[in-house]
């Protein structure tokens, strides 16, 4: 039987599609692990709350509530959303918190491992899974309270529905691949996290999450450039069974995160070794 | 003889090891710039040659070794020495900064025990964590999950969360799963240190079992483990291999001697005494000015005590230690009877033993001193004197007895 050769030296001039290979080798591979880790993480937290699941979504829940509030006292004046306001205000914050939860997914579940990767080898595309695993549960918990809102305003059912789980898959891989890429210098200095969980606050105010695209003016420009903009309101789209009118822009992105994910993945699988290093010495 | 080694050589080389050296920074601002730097030139491949930054040095500098199935190599030094980082390259946590490794194998590493462990969930959930990280399949440990719970002994519970197992339970349930692995190369860190005396037997049992199957790599601070179980040793200190071969006593002796002081330390006393003078009488001394014995030469300790106030003689008792501070040995006591007295406030007298027969290196006495009626203790004190007993032959044990072998003739 031949033995399986491992060589590790300081150059790391492999080729890059070799490099990518293995990758994607050890991403699915790790499946078993992932999972593990996933409901490992998934488990305990609930097990050691008596809220549980409720802490899925009642930041989400909240913060919409505070708008809808807003709005109906007439403290703050919205144009029109074309669907009932609570119902848009419910499934932006949702959405939203999906997304932002995708961007720290990558850095958290590197964080959290920190323990581990200084003492055991294992394929660290299992972590970036695990958290893939972990957002697709709280997602599926948060999709299915949304539903539970169209209904209860009466939208009703569309068939594009059926779509919007697509479209949540698009928006966790986008913020995957965006925090996959911070997640090498986040984990070497703390200010990364602070600094993204700043902006994010920021982005959300240039982003249609509980208040339409302005008809007009500064405003409009910045929020339609956003890639956040067309995630969020396509997603609403489908959901809400209106016109998808960024869908051209949604599968732009939709194809450059699909491609710049592996892009990502290889830049945290070579950096890992440097991150341990830090972390050790 | 010739077929033997043949043999011997056939035995595939699993781990080869060349020129390898790793730097650190010693400075924790300047280390976590350095590693945003390293991060940029990574991405480009970063081929040059890597000279010494400010504030790095080499934890790790030119260490070259090669280890087939069934050898075992000891990696033992001072804390500090580099042997942590050198089995984070060979484990592929880290990248060296010079060198190349060669693993050929699934490698194996006991470097902690039950990672992965979650401490509200139970013992069996933990068992699929742990297993995961180190790289079993579900159906494996499916299928490993009894025999898992058997050698960790504590099938009783379980099933209860891990936060309330003692941290000796945790240690046995993370090497119960570990020890499922089969591995080609074995890298162990110093976990055994943790456990009680059946845990340890036990781990040592199973590491006897895999050895000739397996290419491992040890680091410990227990010199009587290591002298077990190593075939071939490196001594590191400051990253570079002070001593590396096969003739894993002589390490173990240098190792001793970087520790070995001559201070003597006084542990209690009621001030009544005090010890002026200990000797071991002989006519050769080494250049740290030890005693030398050779073996089966008599053991002459001249010791001289002056008093404080008037006492009659004190019980004497004396015991020598060896260098891995294990006793081995106690001088019988003084009683009423023995010859020796005070005189003017002083005693002086010498404690003979004919034809010892300790084995080679270094030993240490202790004395305690305690009132003849009653024992109640007067003084104590540690390492008063060492002395080295030369021999041609290295054992372990601390006493190479002398035998002699007759043929029983049946009349």
């Amino acid at each position: 039987m031949a033995l399986e050769t491992r060589i590790y030296q300081k150059e790391n001039n492999i080729h890059f599609l070799k490099l990518l290979k293995a990758s994607a080798k050890d991403l699915f591979g790790s499946h078993f692990l992932a999972k593990q880790l996933a409901t490992r993480d998934i488990k305990s937290q609930y097990r050691q709350s008596y809220l549980g699941i409720i802490w899925a979504f009642i930041m989400p829940v909240t913060s919409a509530l505070v708008w809808i509030f807003l709005n109906l006292t007439g403290t703050i004046k919205l144009s029109d959303t074309g669907v009932p306001y609570p119902v848009y205000a419910f499934s932006g914050t949702l959405i939203w918190s999906i997304i932002t939860e995708a961007i720290n997914s990558p850095t958290s579940s590197t964080n959290a491992a920190r323990g581990i990767m200084s003492k055991i080898n294992f394929p660290k595309e299992a972590l970036v899974l695990s958290g893939i695993y972990k957002l697709l549960f709280n997602s599926l918990i948060k999709i299915m309270l949304l539903v539970v809102f169209i209904f209860v305003f009466g939208i009703g059912f569309h068939w594009s529905l059926l779509l919007f789980p697509f479209a949540i898959l698009a928006a966790i891989l986008f913020g995957t691949t965006l925090g996959l890429f911070m997640t090498p210098i986040g984990m070497i200095y703390n200010d990364i996290a602070k600094i993204i969980s700043m902006s994010l606050s920021f982005l959300m105010y240039v982003t249609p999450v509980v208040y339409a695209i302005p008809k007009k003016g500064i405003m409009k420009t910045i929020m339609e450039i956003n890639p956040f903009s067309a995630l969020i309101l396509t997603s609403r789209d489908l959901a809400l069974g209106t016109s998808p009118d960024y869908l051209g822009y949604f599968c732009w992105i939709f194809a450059a995160s699909v491609a710049l994910f592996f892009i990502a993945l290889l830049f945290y699988r070579i950096s890992i070794p440097i991150i341990v290093e830090r972390l050790s010495a | 003889m010739i077929e033997e080694k043949n043999i011997e050589t056939n035995k595939e080389v699993l781990v080869k090891v060349e020129g390898l050296s790793k730097k650190f920074c010693k400075d924790l601002k300047t280390s976590l710039w350095y590693g945003v730097k390293d991060l940029v030139s990574n991405i480009k491949g970063n081929k040059n040659e890597r000279l010494l930054r400010d504030k790095e040095f080499w934890a790790v500098k030119d260490i070259n070794f090669e280890l087939r199935r069934g050898e075992c190599l000891g990696l033992i030094g001072h804390n500090g020495a580099g042997k942590s980082t050198l089995l984070k390259i060979l484990n592929g946590l880290i990248n060296p900064d010079a060198g190349k490794i060669t693993i050929k194998g699934r490698v194996g590493a006991l470097i902690e025990l039950g990672a992965g462990f979650n401490p509200i969930l139970s013992g069996r959930e933990n068992i699929y964590n742990n297993g995961a990280v180190l790289g079993f399949t579900k159906k494996e440990i499916n299928a490993k999950v009894e025999d898992i719970i058997d050698f960790s002994e504590i099938r009783e519970f379980i099933d209860m969360p891990v936060q309330n197992y003692s941290s000796g339970m945790k240690v046995r349930l993370g090497f119960a799963v570990a020890a499922q692995m089969e591995p080609d190369v074995l890298i162990i860190d110093e976990v055994l240190a943790v456990g009680d005396l059946g845990f340890v037997l036990k781990c040592l049992k199973t590491i006897d079992i895999i050895l000739p199957n397996t290419a491992i790599i040890f680091v410990s601070h227990s010199m009587p483990m290591v002298s077990r179980i190593c075939s071939q040793i490196i001594l590191m200190d400051k990253g570079m291999a002070k001593f590396q071969g096969v003739d894993v006593s002589t390490a173990i002796d240098l190792y001793y001697t970087r520790f070995s002081n001559n201070e003597s330390n006084v542990v209690f006393t009621d001030y009544s005494l005090v010890l002026e003078h200990v000797e071991v009488i002989t006519n050769k001394k080494n250049e740290k000015n030890i005693s030398q014995l050779n073996w089966g030469d008599d053991l002459k300790v001249l010791i001289k005590l002056s008093f404080t106030k008037n006492v009659k003689v004190p019980k004497f008792f004396i015991s020598v230690f060896d260098k891995e501070q294990r006793a081995v040995a106690l001088f019988k006591n003084n009683d009423v009877y023995s010859n020796i007295k005070i005189i003017n406030n002083k005693i002086e007298f010498i404690i003979t033993h004919s034809n010892l027969q300790f084995s080679k290196g270094i030993y240490s006495l202790n004395i305690s001193i305690g009132k003849m009626e009653n024992e109640e203790p007067l003084f104590r004190a540690n390492n008063i004197v060492s002395f080295q007993i030369i021999d041609k032959k290295e054992v372990w044990p601390p006493f190479l007895l002398n035998s002699s072998y007759n043929n029983v003739y049946n009349k």
